[in-house]
Parts: structure tokens; C-alpha cells; sequence
């Protein structure tokens, strides 16, 4: 299996291509077990977005990893104890696949039978995610928020390396120009994508996470073809740090707003005189929150560690 | 009983063993993020694998069925992903740093310069120079 492969291999370059590979497998697994938002967004998030990342930090660490000094024959005898033990573990568990198992008992039910009178979206995965759960959606868009906050403050970039880049306005892929006509066509049905997959996601698979992840992924493409300082023309940095927060501010605002009316916290009843109208438009705004946030945390991430690469190849030599 | 029907459990813990093994035995920093994120996708397909029933179709009502996959694991694994991908990035950014500091990701490197760094302070805060780091006159003060 390709996870095997990755544990044999030691040219980084070819790990991070297996693990690419690995997660559009998993992707399939997914859509295999009907689980077809999570399937999306792991095509997206794992085969797309972390395999960049991953690249763009082997451009700057050594290619090949280096001898591993310990034996690792301790280290296989913990994993294997702690596998047969796990394994031992799940000799009671309920069957693959039994429609009796306790986990479809408690509350499954209750969203799969009431969630059409009482949020009026088909896809539950979705109403769940606002509307039932909105506590935890709010708390990782939070975490996200975070991690993008995080990443920023680590890889800061000075001034110097952003005049040094003003200068070098050619992208590396400046002669591409067959992929460079191609991305030009493909960037706006990209983008549309992903406002389709952000405004239908009450209907099918779909919203806010995988939304944000497709957009950036259409703003990502642009930029390695056009260059940083191109894509910077579009995407600020200030307006970029301001959106992140705005999504999260949109989402945290509907909470409050629901409150002010007479409500709980994010119980998008009381927004209209109809429930299920109300429903609808908080799902919606709640989602456009979330879109914004991961869109441009991620778009940031990938900017950031960009202008690393940059750093380490004009600056530091 | 038929202890076929849980092969999708094995194949988890499979996948879960073979992250941990490049967790603890691997010294590249960024193999071992490799492997964190091997033993995260077992997570998910522990929790998705769960929510499957036989003959049941994806979460989105319509006339047409009437089984569906449990949705809640769905929603859990969804958000998952993402934060798993923003937590890797903060993860990937503290390598680049850790590369920039020590100019090495393997372990081991790093921690032979962490401890040749403490030798040093301490020499130095017993009066020690870096230069005459074994000259009996400093010794004897």
C-alpha cells in the first residue's frame, strides 16, 4: 500500500507525492462509504492544498533524508504491541456496516428523520454542521483562524524580501505559456466552482470548507503561474488578514444577532418569522463566514510560505 | 461469530500502526509530520467506516430512499480535515524555522548542537572563554 511506501522511502520529494496520491485514495474510500462532503473536501484539502505545502517546504529543507541512527526494531515492537492490542480491542465492536450498531442509535435518528421540518435542507450533513453543531463549526473556524494567525507570525516577511521580489517580476513559469493560456481559461470556472459549491452546499454535497479550500486553490494556480507580485495586486496582504477575521466576525455576528432578537446563541429560528426561513438564511450566512475564513487562511498560508522560498533564494545567498 | 465483518476496523488500526512507526522512528521532521497526518486519515476512516449502513445512500434527503449513512461522523471528519490541514501548515512553518536556526531537520542534529549550545553556557558562566576554554589559570579562580 502507498502508506507502506512512504515509511521505505527516503527522497522526500517522493514521499510527499505518495502522500498526495495517498489522500486522493482515501478521498475514494470516502465516496465509497457515502460520506461524499468529507470525500470533497479531502480531494481538495489533502491531494491539493498539502501537497503544495509540503513541496514548498522541501524547496527549502534538504531533498533527501538523511541515516535514522537507532535501530528501529524497538520502535516496531511498541507499534506492534499497541496494534495487537488495538486489534484485541475491537474484537466486540459491532459489525461494518450493521444498521443496529449504538452509533446509529442516539442522536442519527432525530437528524435524518426531523431535520427536513425543522431546518428545511436536504443535505443533513450541511444542517448539521450550521444549524445542530454551528457550536463546533464556530469553534474550527476558530482553530483555522488560529493556525493562520500562527502561521503569519512564524514566516514574517520583511521588507527587504518584498523589495527584492519587486524587482524580479518574472515568475519562474514566465515560458510556460501553454499551461499559462490553459489556467487563464480554467481560473474563472474554477472560481465559480467554488461559489457554486459554496451556495448550493444546502442542496448537495458542498459549503463553506470545501468552497474556501476550491477558491484558493483557483487563487494558488493563478499565482504560481503569474507570480507573487502579480497575485499581490489582487490579494493584499492587509485585505487578506482583514477578510480572515471578517469571516469569522460574520460568523460570530449571526450568533449575536440571533441572541438580540430573543434567541440562544446561533439558534437561527428567530432571524425570520418563518423557523425554516430563518433557518436558510443563517445556514447561508454562517457559511459565506466560514468560506471567507478558510479561503483566505489558506491563500495566506500559501503566500506566506511563498515569500520563504523567495527569501531563502534571493536573499540568504 | 463471524469476526470477518470487522475488517474495517483492521484496516484502521493497520493504517494508525504504520503513522505511529513513522512518528517514533523516523528523525526527519518532515516524515514525521508525513506520519502524523498517516495516523490522522485512520482516525477518519475510523469514524466514516462507522457511520456506513449496508444498503443505505449519502445524507441527502430525497423521495427516492429511504436509508441513509449516519450524517454525524460526516460533519465531524469534514471540519476535521480542514483544521488537520491548517495545524500541519503551523507544523510545516515551525520546520522552515527550525531549518533556518539549526540548518537541519533530522533530530538528532539538532539535538547534538542543543547540547553543544548548553556546554558552552555553561563554561562561560563559570568564567570560561570560548578561547582559553582549558587554560589552567581560569580553572583555578
Amino acid at each position: 500500500m502507498t502508506a507502506l511506501a512512504i515509511t521505505r522511502m527516503n527522497d522526500l520529494f517522493a514521499v510527499v507525492m505518495l502522500s498526495g496520491i495517498y489522500s486522493l485514495l482515501s478521498a475514494g474510500f470516502f465516496l465509497d462509504l457515502d460520506a461524499v462532503d468529507v470525500a470533497f473536501t479531502e480531494a481538495s484539502v489533502g491531494a491539493g492544498i498539502s501537497t503544495l505545502l509540503m513541496l514548498a517546504t522541501l524547496k527549502m529543507v534538504k531533498r533527501y533524508e538523511g541515516k535514522t541512527r537507532y535501530k528501529p526494531m524497538l520502535a516496531l515492537g511498541v507499534v506492534g504491541a499497541t496494534t495487537l492490542l488495538l486489534i484485541y480491542g475491537t474484537l466486540d465492536m459491532p459489525h461494518f456496516g450493521s444498521a443496529d450498531a449504538p452509533i446509529h442509535q442516539h442522536v442519527a435518528p432525530r437528524y435524518i428523520n426531523d431535520s427536513m421540518d425543522e431546518v428545511g435542507v436536504p443535505n443533513i450533513v450541511t444542517s448539521i454542521l450550521a444549524s445542530y453543531r454551528g457550536y463546533d463549526t464556530l469553534g474550527e473556524t476558530l482553530v483555522i483562524f488560529t493556525a493562520g494567525i500562527g502561521v503569519m507570525s512564524l514566516l514574517r516577511v520583511s521588507r527587504e524580501t518584498k523589495d527584492q521580489q519587486q524587482k524580479r517580476v518574472p515568475a519562474d513559469m514566465q515560458q510556460q505559456i501553454i499551461l499559462r493560456i490553459v489556467a487563464k481559461m480554467m481560473l474563472p470556472l474554477i472560481l465559480l466552482f467554488a461559489l457554486y459549491v459554496q451556495f448550493h452546499g444546502d442542496y448537495g454535497p458542498g459549503g463553506g470548507f470545501q468552497a474556501g479550500v476550491i477558491f484558493a486553490a483557483g487563487i494558488i494556480l493563478y499565482t504560481m503561474l503569474f507570480g507573487l507580485s502579480t497575485a499581490r495586486l489582487v490579494f493584499k496582504s492587509s485585505l487578506l488578514q482583514k477578510l480572515t477575521a471578517v469571516g469569522v466576525l460574520l460568523y460570530a455576528g449571526v450568533g449575536v444577532v440571533c441572541m438580540l432578537l430573543g434567541g440562544n446563541f446561533l439558534d437561527y429560528n428567530v432571524l425570520r418569522h418563518d423557523p425554516v426561513h430563518g433557518q436558510h438564511l443563517g445556514i447561508l450566512l454562517v457559511e459565506l463566514g466560514v468560506g471567507i475564513t478558510v479561503a483566505t487562511v489558506m491563500i495566506t498560508l500559501f503566500f506566506k510560505f511563498t515569500w520563504r522560498t523567495v527569501k531563502h533564494k534571493y536573499i540568504d545567498q | 461469530m463471524n469476526i470477518i465483518g470487522l475488517y474495517n476496523y483492521w484496516i484502521v488500526v493497520v493504517l494508525m500502526g504504520i503513522g505511529f512507526f513513522i512518528v517514533i522512528a523516523h528523525e526527519n521532521l518532515i516524515k514525521k509530520l508525513i506520519g502524523l497526518s498517516i495516523f490522522q486519515t485512520a482516525v477518519f476512516f475510523l469514524y466514516i467506516s462507522m457511520g456506513k449502513v449496508v444498503g443505505g445512500t449519502a445524507p441527502i434527503l430525497d423521495d427516492k430512499w429511504q436509508l441513509y449513512s449516519n450524517p454525524l461522523p460526516h460533519v465531524l471528519i469534514l471540519t476535521a480535515i480542514v483544521v488537520g490541514i491548517a495545524t500541519t501548515a503551523v507544523g510545516l512553518a515551525l520546520v522552515i524555522r527550525i531549518q533556518e536556526a539549526y540548518g537541519s531537520i533530522e533530530e538528532h542534529e539538532i539535538q547534538m548542537q542543543n547540547a553543544q549550545d548548553q556546554m558552552e553556557c555553561q563554561l562561560e558562566a563559570y568564567g570560561f572563554r570560548k578561547n582559553n576554554a582549558f587554560s589552567v589559570k581560569s580553572l583555578d579562580e
